[in-house]
């Protein structure tokens, strides 16, 4: 479903990016994980056509992306980033229909969607009418996944979705994310640094470093086979609760 | 990390067509107001101090008890500005003085007799009529007190006391037959020389802040404040008959005109010319009330002059602030908002676009105001011109500010619904970017609104024209009357954005 073949990026002479390859087959949930500047946000961002890679390309869904489909691609993908993301003039059920606004949906196609998502990611309707400023951090990212959703897209392509929530709140979306995405049976690609949300969230992982792919695969397989001693120490760089005791 | 969004598609929307409607209708409204002004009118021009006001309400007067329609731009500016402005057809007739125009305008020194004179100003398509009847010579004077003090009698005297504190009129310490020339000619060597209104100048000789004034020779205030005229001893000033000059056009447009413009050659002796001055200045009477008066006596012309009350008056200045405000400021807001969008999205002309509406801002107004004049003429038109040009900085600023202000979430955001630029400027960048935009609209309005009193230096009317006429007549009244309602309508204007600000950021 997302294939990147070849993708490589530089800024300034710094190779964020070299000749990834990167494969994610329908239905599949992949985690993309990493140290912090390992490239793993670029990457996602070059999927979706928001920056232009230096060489290779991206196929979606069969189609590669150009300047003259990049339009239609964004619209196949739900896109959710760490914070900030949602606009703060639009109340939070014109944030969700921007989109299908201005793809002409009637009202009641649109009030039937978004009551349908509202359902899904659990949130009460009410909180449609409310800005941004008017919704704790959790309400505001099940809003951006509404409005990630809203085309029904094939493809969820998440940036640090829960980066910047409190554990308790993070926990109990963590669940909720997983329910979605197995209801949905889309095409995840999830960014983020912590490895147990990873695992958690991720059928497959892959593992970045300095611009490139270290390892990818089944969590129990990085686990117990890691390719060198990166792998390893990312792996048990993870600190359980009761470790100073 | 540095994120470019590639502007890939360019998708019209209906923005762009609303506002070239808008643009269309207000080309449309500006032709048609300066074609309603383009009627076959005899157009009037003076200079800045009274006695051409003064000529100017003569002759305005003398037409229209004729018949024959007028407009008078009184308080134009200078010599260079009411020459230019007969050439350039923005007006037909105006007062000048024989020594003015061959020094100054024709700057030839070959002119013996007023056959030579007209000859050349013929060569331009001018024509002049026979002098008016007064010699208005320039002169230096001082308080009685201090010449004598110092024993001061003829210019002459002036080069054994270099510490003197000169105040000219601006266009006396500039022109050839002025203190340029003078100095020069008598070779008087000055440390203190100042420039000011040549109505203020007898108020600095009063509190003794100057010690040395030009004077025109017909000035009702040198009988007044009993002042010292210092002999010319070396015959250095040339004579200045006074006459109207006008376009030679109008011999065969309106023959009348001419004929009448006949009446008043010989017909204004000094004394009469120094006592009309008197009863403007001292006496504190209008311009038309004494030049009709005038007409009444020695050409028993009955002229009726209208008589403004202080409410028409304001309103008319009112009508003509709002004018070149509304006008000035609506089209600076319809090219500086687009100018700010693609300054703030095409990397390649950010750079020019600020610096340009930049450099704009920093000349001085007043001379923003002259440049005009060769490109525009007088009048609304330049005047408006000017103050677009002055209200663009703080709006592109602003709408460029506002749209690069949006976080990078939200942008990146945007992009990833897949929607084209232009919904994404619609939707999303102008309405984040609205409160700054208006925050800068507002600054340029205030502005706009102070700026705009010195299109009365080119005839453009509005709060500016009591101001300037106050500062002539010495009247605090008349300068108040144009300041006041400035002052006013700069509160109106910022309460009323204030408002809008509010309701946009609601």
């Amino acid at each position: 479903m997302i294939s990147a073949k070849n993708i490589s990026k530089s800024y300034s002479s710094k190779d964020v990016l070299k000749n990834i390859d990167l494969n994610i087959s329908a239905g599949n949930t992949v985690a993309l994980i990493g140290p912090s500047g390992c490239g793993k946000s670029t990457l996602l961002r070059i999927i979706m056509g928001l920056i232009e890679a230096d060489s290779g390309f991206i196929l979606i869904d069969g189609e590669t992306v150009s300047k003259e489909n990049v339009l239609q691609v964004r619209q196949k993908i739900g896109y959710v980033i760490q914070k900030g993301g949602l606009f703060p003039h639009l109340t939070a059920r014109e944030n969700a229909t921007l989109a299908s606004e201005y793809l002409g949906w009637s009202t009641s196609k649109t009030e039937e969607r978004l009551s349908e998502l509202a359902d899904l990611v659990q949130i009460d309707k009410n909180m449609l009418n409310r800005k941004p400023d008017d919704l704790s951090g959790g309400q505001a990212q099940r809003i951006s996944l509404i409005r990630a959703l809203m085309l029904d897209p094939k493809i969820i392509l998440l940036d640090e979705p829960l980066g910047s929530i409190d554990p308790l709140v993070r926990h109990e979306l963590q669940s909720d994310l997983k329910k979605i995405f197995h209801e949905l049976q889309k095409t995840v690609l999830l960014v983020t640094h912590d490895l147990g949300e990873a695992a958690f969230l991720g059928n497959e992982i892959v593992l970045m470093k300095e611009g490139e792919i270290v390892q990818q695969g089944d969590i129990r397989q990085i686990i117990s086979n890691p390719v060198n001693e990166f792998v390893e120490q990312f792996v048990s760089a993870q600190r359980s609760p009761l470790e100073g005791y | 990390m540095n994120i470019r969004y590639p502007i890939w598609n360019d998708q019209c929307s209906n923005i762009r067509f609303s506002i070239f409607r808008l643009f269309l209708v207000i080309i449309v409204f500006v032709i048609g107001t300066s074609f309603s002004i383009a009627q076959p009118i005899v157009k009037i021009g003076s200079k800045l101090f009274t006695e051409s006001v003064i000529l100017g309400d003569i002759t305005s007067q003398i037409f229209e008890a004729n018949g024959i329609n007028t407009e008078y731009n009184e308080q134009l500016g200078g010599t260079r500005i009411l020459w230019n402005a007969l050439l350039a057809e923005e007006i037909d007739v105006y007062p000048d003085y024989t020594g003015t125009i061959i020094q100054e305008i024709l700057q030839e020194n070959e002119i013996d007799s007023f056959e030579e004179l007209e000859f050349s100003l013929n060569n331009f398509g001018v024509g002049i009529t026979k002098p008016l009847g007064f010699n208005n010579t320039y002169a230096l004077g001082m308080n009685k007190e201090k010449a004598q003090e110092l024993n001061l009698n003829s210019i002459s005297d002036l080069r054994s006391v270099p510490e003197l504190r000169y105040g000219f009129s601006n266009e006396f310490l500039d022109r050839n037959d002025g203190w340029k020339g003078l100095s020069e000619f008598y070779g008087i060597e000055a440390e203190n020389v100042t420039g000011l209104d040549h109505d203020l100048a007898y108020r600095g000789l009063e509190v003794e802040n100057i010690d040395v004034i030009d004077l025109y020779s017909t000035d009702a205030e040198i009988e007044y404040y009993d002042l010292k005229v210092l002999k010319d001893d070396q015959n250095f000033f040339p004579t200045y008959q006074a006459v109207l000059l006008y376009r030679l056009e109008l011999e065969k447009t309106n023959p009348e005109a001419i004929t009448l413009l006949g009446k008043l050659e010989s017909a204004i002796p000094e004394q009469t010319m120094i006592a009309m001055n008197s009863a403007v200045k001292l006496d504190k009477r209008t311009d038309e009330e004494v030049a009709s008066e005038f007409l009444k006596e020695n050409l028993q012309l009955n002229s009726t002059i209208e008589r403004n009350t202080l409410w028409d008056r304001l309103l008319v200045n009112t009508l003509g602030h709002l004018y070149l405000v509304g006008i000035s400021l609506g089209l600076a807001i319809l090219i500086a908002i687009p100018l700010g969008v693609t300054a703030a999205k095409i990397k390649a002309v950010e750079g020019s676009i600020i610096g340009f509406v930049g450099i704009l801002q920093t000349i001085p107004s007043l001379a923003l105001l002259v440049f005009m004049i060769p490109l525009l003429g007088i009048g609304s038109v330049p005047a408006m011109a000017a103050l677009f040009l002055y209200s663009l900085l703080p709006i592109v600023r602003n709408t460029h500010s506002g749209i690069k202000g949006i976080s990078e979430p939200v942008m990146e955001s945007a992009y990833a619904l897949g929607l084209p630029n232009a919904v994404i400027l619609k939707k999303i960048e102008l309405p984040l970017a609205l409160p700054t935009i208006l925050a800068g609209i507002k600054t340029s309005a205030v502005i706009n609104v102070g700026t705009a009193t010195l299109g009365a230096l080119i005839g453009a009317g509005g709060y500016g024209q009591p101001i300037l006429t106050g500062i002539r007549l010495d009247s605090t009244a008349l300068i108040l009357e144009g300041a006041i309602p400035a002052a006013l309508l700069a509160l109106l204007v910022q309460g009323f954005f204030d408002l809008i600000e509010k309701w946009a950021t609601k």
